[in-house]
């Protein structure tokens, strides 16, 4: 027997479609990936290098051309509420309260009436929203709405989080706010997260590691290990560091302005 | 040409100047007027004109009522199934890929294409004594075509793409991102379904509901041809309108008519009603 160390591991993993055309279009080419129980892994990169076809491969809204996922030991074979998927547009039911979405995971279990409803209402204390609770999504700032959503996965207690691009249709306020608060409720109850964004600064803010993720065919360029203690700082030299190895890694440093910047110092 | 013409520049409305916009509107309503308006009015002075004694008794003649009891059983049966019918197609058209579902799409149209009365001769040649299964009823002892059976069939034929033809557009353009975060969080298909799907087209299906009903209701072609005319037995209200103005019963004719008349009033309000709260809930979500 090996000693489980690993919470999701991917491997040799690959997706392809076929396109109207017939063509096979490679959105995934083969590879491995491992995330540890209780960490916060970023998956980054341009449009069209397979981050958002891995994390539904991972949460089990598709299922891998070849190679395996698994969670837990287990062969992912479709979506479960032990992993939890937040979506960008928050998937939040218009005709339901506040309390009435964070209420459905958990009528979907079966949980009796009066404990669901607590554990709704602790959730929902947890991400500030308790004075909110009768209130409909369409009554809410896209900031609540997502809270809402993130209040309705965690009710659940999964073990596991994915979350695809959750704050990138927020103003960068809210999403400042919003990343500093999924942090807190990160360290309090400890779910992996696996983290999906085009936003360099939010994958150095959030991620204890960040995969770089590069496009034609969609695959790993590297995987950097943020050093840095939460929450960061996202003014100090060390945050810059990160942002540099990133932006070089992009190819999004001009190369020009960067020398004379040096020269001038 | 003119009428090209006319309507490409019916674009910019707001361009116009005042009198040519009150001029068209002017001819909608007049011609709202003239062709709705005046006969519905007809309809209900005719039906008045000797007076609520005569109205009241010419709905409760025998064969007038039982016309009434007729109809709404039909009703009853026909619009309840097209309601199963309608959402379990349009689930699977605006959510699965398979094949045949472009041929099942031709053939939900079928109704609205094909003429009421060919729907009802359908029926006669596959139900009727000389028709195909004809024989094998009559050994049976089953009365289908001249029956009521018969008349619910050609009813839920002629009225079954009013549900599926409101909900595949709405299914289709609602994304499936609230039912991937329903089965995320543990729903299974059926829950999902009940508890996502369904509450969001719940305007559509009402808007749907009230027009096959008031279709259903309403039809005479597809019914005339399988009723067979049978007084006080296989007459619907429609059917029954026809005889008692054929027999010169106007005020009789008209009362009964002006059921059908209300029936499309109130379907209207309904439908207003539901337009509204259906383009509510677009904006709120």
């Amino acid at each position: 027997m090996s000693i489980q160390t690993s919470k999701i591991k991917l491997s040799a993993v690959e997706k392809h479609f076929t396109s109207a055309r017939g063509e096979r279009q490679v959105a995934v080419s083969p590879l491995d990936l491992e995330i540890q129980s209780g960490e916060f892994v970023c998956l980054v990169g341009p449009s069209g290098c397979g981050k958002t076809t891995l994390i539904n491969l991972m949460a089990g809204f598709e299922q891998p051309s070849a190679g395996s996922v698994t969670i837990d030991g287990r062969p992912v074979s479709g979506p479960d509420p032990d992993h939890i998927m937040i979506f960008q547009d928050y998937g939040l039911y218009p005709w339901r309260t506040v309390l009435g979405n964070v209420l459905f995971g958990l009528q979907a279990k079966g949980i009796p009436a009066g404990e669901a409803r607590d554990r709704a209402l602790a959730t929902l204390e947890l991400v500030g929203l308790r004075h909110a609770i009768d209130k409909h999504p369409h009554e809410l700032s896209g900031g609540m709405k997502q809270r809402v959503a993130i209040a309705r996965a965690l009710a659940v207690e999964p073990s596991v989080l994915f979350m695809d691009e959750p704050f990138a249709a927020l103003d960068a306020f809210t999403r400042y706010h919003l990343q500093d608060e999924l942090l807190r409720l990160w360290q309090e109850t400890r779910p992996t997260v696996v983290f999906v964004t085009h936003d360099l600064d939010e994958a150095i803010a959030l991620g204890q590691r960040i995969v770089l993720m590069a496009p034609n065919p969609g695959r790993i360029q590297r995987v950097l290990e943020v050093s840095l203690p939460h929450p960061r700082e996202r003014t100090r030299d060390d945050f810059a560091f990160f942002r540099r190895e990133l932006f070089t890694e992009f190819h999004l440093v001009h190369q020009m302005a960067l020398q004379e910047a040096e020269y001038s110092i | 040409m003119q009428h090209n013409s006319s309507a490409r520049s019916g674009n910019n409305t707001n361009t116009e100047p005042a009198p040519v916009r009150w001029l068209l509107v002017a001819t909608a309503m007049l011609f709202l007027t003239l062709f709705l308006f005046v006969p519905l009015a007809a309809v209900f002075s005719e039906a008045f004109s000797k007076g609520w004694e005569t109205y009241l008794a010419a709905l409760r003649e025998p064969d007038t009522w039982s016309a009434i009891k007729l109809t709404v059983l039909v009703a009853a049966i026909s619009v309840p199934l097209n309601l199963v019918f309608g959402l379990v197609a349009s689930w699977a058209i605006a959510k699965f890929a398979f094949p045949g579902k472009s041929l099942l799409l031709t053939l939900i149209d079928l109704p609205f294409s094909v003429s009421p009365v060919i729907s009802g001769l359908i029926y006669v040649l596959l139900f009727g004594l000389q028709g195909w299964l004809g024989p094998w009823l009559q050994d049976h002892d089953l009365k289908i075509v001249f029956a009521a059976p018969g008349i619910i069939l050609a009813t839920i034929f002629v009225t079954f793409p009013f549900v599926a033809r409101e909900l595949i557009p709405l299914m289709e353009s609602q994304g499936r991102e609230e039912e991937e975060a329903a089965l995320t969080l543990g729903a299974s298909g059926l829950q999902t379904f009940f508890l996502v799907t369904l509450p969001n087209v719940k305007w559509g299906v009402l808007y749907g509901v009230i027009l096959c009903n008031a279709r259903a209701m309403g039809e005479f072609g597809a019914v005339s041809v399988v009723s067979g005319h049978i007084r006080g037995m296989t007459n619907t209200v429609p059917l029954q309108v026809e005889i008692l103005y054929n027999e010169y019963n106007y005020a009789a004719a008209f009362a009964v008519a002006s059921l059908l008349a209300l029936l499309a009033l109130v379907t209207l309000v309904v439908k207003s009603w539901v337009e509204f709260r259906m383009k509510r809930q677009e904006i709120q979500s």
